[in-house]
């Protein structure tokens, strides 16, 4: 098909970043790229099960955003997963700091990763980091 | 026999009109066409590039009022 690998790094925890990152990866999924999504520091909280807290906003895009009907960014990572070859990865240093297992981040989640097998997952792909 | 199938995605915000295409496309048989409503013009404009991407057939875009009608065929 298309297009080589990319990976997507997600740092940050704020509404635009996640977007960003969402858009891409489901973007990219389903125009035939293989994806790989690693989460890290303030995003990977957003993914533990039932969390509910809103991702602050950085600015009047995030505002914006929330007013009006864009994609959820969880939405847009779940259909990346669906309907393309995307994989999202927790980092395993955040779930020790978290304190937390694989069985309270979200199901569609893969397994921990740490910074070697990241560096293994980008060597013949894009990075891009959010 | 191909049938156009039309796609509602007005009311959504990039990439939502493209993601609803193309669960309706897994849905779909080769050759028939579906018909994308969009009320955002990025998706209207990003559209027909994802189908020239991946290898579909781009038939049409036409604006009315506000809604744009993107037409597209199934092709594997």
């Amino acid at each position: 098909m298309v297009g080589q690998k990319i990976c997507v790094v997600v740092i940050s925890g704020t509404l635009e970043r996640l977007q960003a990152a969402a858009m891409l990866a489901s973007v990219a999924a389903v125009s035939g790229q293989e994806v790989r999504v690693f989460l890290s520091m303030n995003a990977l909280p957003h993914f533990i099960k039932g969390s509910t807290a809103e991702a602050p906003h950085e600015g009047p895009m995030g505002d914006l955003m929330k007013a009006r009907n864009v994609p959820e960014f969880k939405m847009l990572f779940e259909q990346a997963i669906e309907l393309g070859d995307a994989r999202l990865y927790p980092c395993s240093m955040a779930m020790d700091v978290l304190g937390i297992g694989s069985e309270q981040l979200e199901d569609y989640l893969g397994e921990a990763t740490g910074l070697s097998r990241l560096l293994t997952e980008v060597q013949d792909g894009q990075v891009w980091t959010f | 026999m191909t049938e156009r199938k039309i796609v509602d995605g007005k009311g959504s915000f990039c990439p939502g009109p493209l993601m609803e295409l193309i669960v309706a496309l897994k849905h779909s048989q080769v050759g028939d066409e579906l018909e994308v409503l969009s009320t955002d013009k990025g998706s209207a404009d990003d559209i027909p590039e994802w189908v020239r991407r991946v290898g579909h057939d781009y038939v049409s875009t036409t604006e009315n009022d506000g809604v744009w009608h993107i037409v597209v065929r199934k092709t594997k």
